[in-house]
């Protein structure tokens, strides 16, 4: 809850590590900073990779009916076998990228130093981390391990808790 | 005449809002921003910023495709 001066809390829990799903966690947690929020993010399973000082993110169409690009005017979506064709993911991630740099959108790099510069504190799931042999040395500094309980705590403190 | 002028034109969510964030903290309390945005959502949510934040909203105009925001630093 807020704290002694006022303050609000956010915290959410991010469990995906493609381009497209790392936008939501970064998006929110800068802009609740902005606007005056201690914010915390959990960064569990395929979130993980958020945190690798290489970021080499990708996305795929696979298995997403709703991915369907603007394309001559209309929206076109891939069917699944597509992304079975070498290329076509990493075709599909450099399409992405081009298309939010034409509309001026922030890239994960640097909507994640924005997090770390508003001092959004990043805590990294320590069982997934021993899971997917990740070590500290692996990821961005500035970040902290912990487990269930170090986020169940944050959780009882905030007043937003989200999972994504 | 606002303090300090922010061409935030061209970017997208969030890009406006944590650059005027940016931009009003470097102000003394009291101070100016005026901001220029093209993004469309930016008109909702400069506005959600401000009753927040207690930054205070002082003018909003749209020129063309320009929207302009004069926010000033909470005291």
């Amino acid at each position: 809850m807020a704290d002694a001066s006022g303050t609000k809390s956010m915290s959410i829990i991010v469990t995906k590590g493609s381009l497209d799903w790392a936008y939501p966690p970064f998006i929110l947690s800068t802009t609740a900073a902005a606007m005056g929020l201690n914010v915390t993010l959990f960064f569990t399973f395929y979130g993980l990779s958020l945190l690798l000082k290489n970021l080499d993110l990708k996305m795929t169409p696979l298995g997403n009916p709703a991915m369907k690009m603007p394309m001559m005017g209309g929206h076109m979506g891939m069917p699944n076998f597509m992304s079975m064709i070498p290329g076509v993911d990493a075709g599909a991630t450099v399409m992405m990228q081009n298309m939010m740099k034409k509309k001026g959108v922030a890239s994960i790099p640097e909507l994640r130093s924005l997090a770390l510069e508003s001092e959004v504190r990043m805590i990294a799931c320590q069982m997934t981390m021993d899971l997917f042999e990740y070590t500290l040395d692996d990821m961005i500094p500035g970040i902290e391990l912990g487990g269930a309980a170090t986020y169940i705590e944050v959780a009882t403190q905030s007043e937003i808790n989200l999972f994504i | 005449m606002a303090d300090q002028t922010l061409d935030a034109k061209g970017l997208n969510c969030p890009l406006p809002i944590l650059k005027a964030k940016k931009a009003l903290m470097a102000l003394p309390p009291g101070g100016t921003l005026e901001v220029l945005a093209t993004d469309p959502g930016a008109v909702k949510d400069f506005a959600a910023f401000s009753r927040t934040t207690g930054h205070e909203l002082i003018e909003q105009t749209t020129e063309g495709n320009v929207f302009r925001f004069v926010l000033r630093r909470k005291a």
